[in-house]
């Protein structure tokens, strides 16, 4: 019954969604105030709808409601509550209903917040909104329908991978879409912006804030998916530049460029056309992802057992929004005219060059992507790209980006001087010098790569930390006037920085990681670098719907026990698969890792086990990237935008 | 991550009919597999993580789970107590397998385009900006630079009204 109600509000939120799609656009085109302020009651009905269809599904999936053909598929009466609900998005159709709820949930929260946004442009905004929703309202509900009911039900469901049955995974697909929907909304944005032929600061603080957004929860949902990788694949590895991978990645390199560029609109109305530009592109890339992800045409050498009309429709979404809205822009481009002028070495160029640099970053991961495609459609040569490809084509540009960076940020607006900026970086240089030469000494191997991350990353800290020291001006009281800072200036720096921890624990972990893989007996004690491990015990231990060998080790430094470790091999019986649960120390420095393989014939465990220097800073300087953002996202010109618009302009009093 | 994408895709695209490599048991590099020789153990991980898996989803044989992954690795290993060197060792892969099986394609032919993609476009982009920011910086020279003399003629003329 509630299942039934569900898909009918579906079916409702899609009629909803076509109306919302056409009647503001028209509304806005011949000056019609009611049909134009139409647009919000039809993003509020169509979230609500959207909203109740979703909370169907999930009353179906916690109630282990077997009739339905996606809870068999996908869930089992045994499964821990987290995961009967979190199962809900952990399929195909199921993560697609979740991505129109979010599509629905961003236009209602342009009717929510958009107060203060021109009537013409709100309604344009809220329609091309509308047709995404739309569109992927139609592919929902003619090719991948979440609420199919089955004649006789089975006693029981299939159960969800057992790889999904992780904390860390389980909310990594709805960050993710939260921002690859996001960039939905600044292409919305741009597209209504073409429309009106009208780009100005107003327009680039506006589409500012949802780019923001969109960046922090890819940033969030990208860190968690790689986090997962490293304690649950039994290896440690965090990013595999898989092509799944690379359709977030690309989404979030140009969002990262557009945040910039959307700047130097709000600040300088200037790269107006191009930020337009790259807001369609982002969105584009976001569409791509999906197909990626959803038609196994590049993943997979198994593309055959997929349903190819998913992959068509979802092709089809994507030539009509990004060819729609790049005809658009070929005509209207001309008509959004820059203003700002500055000179050759300013904040504007430095921007420039950052979205130059990511945008060409960006390209890489995608020709790279698709290259294997292309290769065989057009030369007929079955290739593989991989990971060392991707780490030689890729890295040097975001070497590139991290040196300049700290320039960038220092750098006046319309026009600086390159001596000057240098001179206030000189103690980040030394730093960053003194940390690379240190590195190099006390290191045993000789390899490039640690004191280069290292001395990169303490140069984009210092510069962060100059950057924010320099904003309060001269003389004293300076530590009080940092305080009081506006939150974008810390956004900035701290994010920044963010990028710096990254780039640390990317080069420590990868140049100085200690490796052990070894047969162990219980009660054997072996060394692993500086450190004692013994393996006191393996036992097995029922889980909810698992069985678990889990192995008992002590670690030891200089006789000290340092900690206590768990790993696990789980097997999960219903669904058929092992899974990998790592036991992991977390330290500041460093990680010991150790992941228990399977049981050898002569006795003992195989058991692999690491030291990984600086594992945890790639995940904190995502953190810290995200935490930035939010700071700048928080900013009082955001919060108060709304209410300072209709006090100022008020006028004085003639005397 | 990898994996975890892959998964994904797995159980959003195809459904958990298919296990692929995920359900067979076999794990990464074992224990027994490894060579007494540190130096050639060294060099037969570090052919490994430039070979796929040709069975799994983009994974190198070094991580893969897969049993063809552990034949792979083994192979890799019988050829370099062989004495080949870590060229020919791959070399004999793709003569085996095609160059399907290398992780980091090689440069010949059109992959020319692959390798030259992110140089070329860095080129063009920079050479797009330089030319966009000229006529800023001039824009502003000219901004600077006050009216012209007409400009000037024309502003005196609307002042005197």
């Amino acid at each position: 019954m509630f299942t039934e109600l569900g898909h009918f509000a579906l079916v409702l939120a899609f009629a909803v969604a076509l109306f919302q799609s056409f009647v503001p656009l028209i509304g806005a085109a011949r000056r019609v105030p009611g049909w134009m302020s139409a647009a919000e009651p039809a993003a509020n009905a169509q979230f609500l709808l959207i909203a109740f269809s979703f909370a169907a599904l999930t009353y179906a999936f916690v109630t282990s409601d077997f009739s339905l053909l996606l809870v068999v598929n996908n869930s089992h009466s045994l499964k821990p509550m987290l995961y009967k609900v979190t199962g809900v998005w952990g399929n195909h159709e199921g993560s697609m209903l979740l991505w129109v709820l979010i599509v629905a949930l961003f236009g209602a929260a342009v009717s929510w917040f958009g107060s203060n946004l021109p009537p013409t442009l709100k309604a344009r905004v809220l329609a091309v909104q509308g047709m995404i929703g739309a569109a992927f309202l139609a592919f929902l509900l003619f090719t991948s329908n979440p609420f199919l009911r089955l004649a006789v039900p089975p006693f029981d469901g299939h159960d969800l991978n057992p790889l999904l049955q992780d904390p860390g995974l389980a909310f990594h697909p709805p960050f993710l879409y939260l921002g690859y929907v996001g960039l939905s909304m600044s292409f919305s944005f741009a597209v209504a912006a073409l429309i009106e032929g009208r780009v100005d600061a107003a327009w680039g603080r506006w589409v500012r804030p949802w780019t923001l957004a969109a960046w922090i929860f890819l940033t969030i949902g990208i860190a968690l998916g790689s986090w997962w990788a490293y304690y649950e694949l039994g290896w440690g590895g965090f990013w595999f530049w898989d092509p799944v991978e690379n359709a977030s990645f690309m989404p979030w390199l140009i969002a990262a460029a557009l945040l910039h560029s959307a700047i130097v609109v709000e600040k300088r109305e200037s790269l107006k056309s191009w930020t337009v530009l790259l807001a369609i592109i982002a969105f584009g890339f976001s569409l791509i992802g999906a197909f990626i992800t959803r038609s196994g045409v590049i993943t997979s050498v198994h593309a055959f057992a997929n349903d190819p009309e998913r992959g068509v429709f979802l092709l089809l979404i994507l030539a009509v929004f990004m060819g729609g809205a790049l005809t658009l822009f070929a005509f209207r481009a001309d008509v959004l005219s820059s203003r700002g002028v500055f000179s050759l070495v300013s904040r504007e160029s430095g921007l420039v060059f950052n979205n130059i640099l990511l945008g060409v970053a960006a390209f890489v991961v995608f020709v790279g992507t698709i290259w294997p495609l292309v290769a065989e459609l057009a030369f007929g040569r079955k290739l593989s790209v991989g990971e060392p490809f991707f780490n030689m084509a890729f890295t040097p540009f975001m070497i590139a980006i991290g040196v300049i960076l700290p320039f960038g940020a220092l750098l006046p607006w319309k026009r600086g001087k390159l001596g000057r900026v240098a001179r206030m970086l000189v103690p980040a240089m030394v730093l960053a010098v003194a940390v690379g030469a240190l590195t190099w000494a006390m290191q045993s191997e000789r390899s490039a790569l640690g004191p280069i991350g290292l001395m990169l990353g303490s140069w984009l800290v210092a510069g962060s930390l100059i950057d924010i020291w320099s904003r309060t001006g001269r003389g004293g009281g300076r530590l009080g006037r940092l305080r009081r800072l506006p939150r974008a200036d810390w956004g900035k720096a701290v994010a920044h920085a963010g990028l710096g921890v990254t780039m640390m624990g990317i080069a420590g972990m990868l140049a100085w990681q200690l490796e052990d893989i070894r047969v162990v007996q219980e009660g054997d004690t072996f060394e692993v670098g500086a450190y004692a491990l013994t393996l006191e015990g393996v036992e097995r231990v029922q889980g909810p719907n698992y069985v678990s060998t889990m192995g008992h080790i002590r670690i030891e430094k200089n006789g000290r026990t340092v900690g206590m470790l768990d790993p696990e091999k789980r097997f999960y019986p219903v669904a058929r698969m092992p899974t990998t649960e790592a036991g992991i120390d977390n330290g500041f420095f460093r990680d010991i890792y150790v992941a228990i393989g399977d049981p050898q014939a002569g006795g003992g465990w195989a058991m692999r086990s690491y030291v990984k220097p600086l594992a945890n800073w790639i995940w904190l300087g995502a953190l810290l990237m995200a935490f930035g953002g939010a700071l700048s996202l928080s900013d009082r010109r955001y919060r108060v935008a709304a209410g300072a618009r209709k006090a100022a302009p008020q006028g004085v009093p003639a005397e | 991550m990898k994996r975890l994408l892959a998964t994904l895709t797995l159980c959003l695209s195809l459904g958990l009919s298919v296990g692929l490599s995920l359900a067979t048991p076999a794990r990464a590099v074992q224990p027994d597999e490894m060579l007494s020789d540190p130096a050639q153990e060294a060099r037969a991980r570090e052919v490994s993580k430039d070979l796929r898996c040709l069975v799994c989803r983009n994974e190198n044989i070094d991580d893969s789970n897969a049993d063809l992954a552990r034949d792979l690795r083994l192979l890799v290993r019988e050829r370099i107590v062989a004495g080949d060197s870590n060229e020919e060792v791959k070399d004999f892969l793709v003569a085996r397998y095609g160059e399907y099986v290398l992780l980091n394609p090689r440069t010949g032919g059109a992959n020319w385009l692959l390798w030259g993609a992110g140089p070329l476009m860095l080129i063009a982009g920079l050479g797009i900006a330089g030319v966009f920011l000229r006529r800023r910086s001039t824009a502003a020279a000219t901004a600077e630079a006050g009216l012209s003399a007409e400009e000037e003629a024309r502003l005196k003329e609307l002042l005197k009204d």
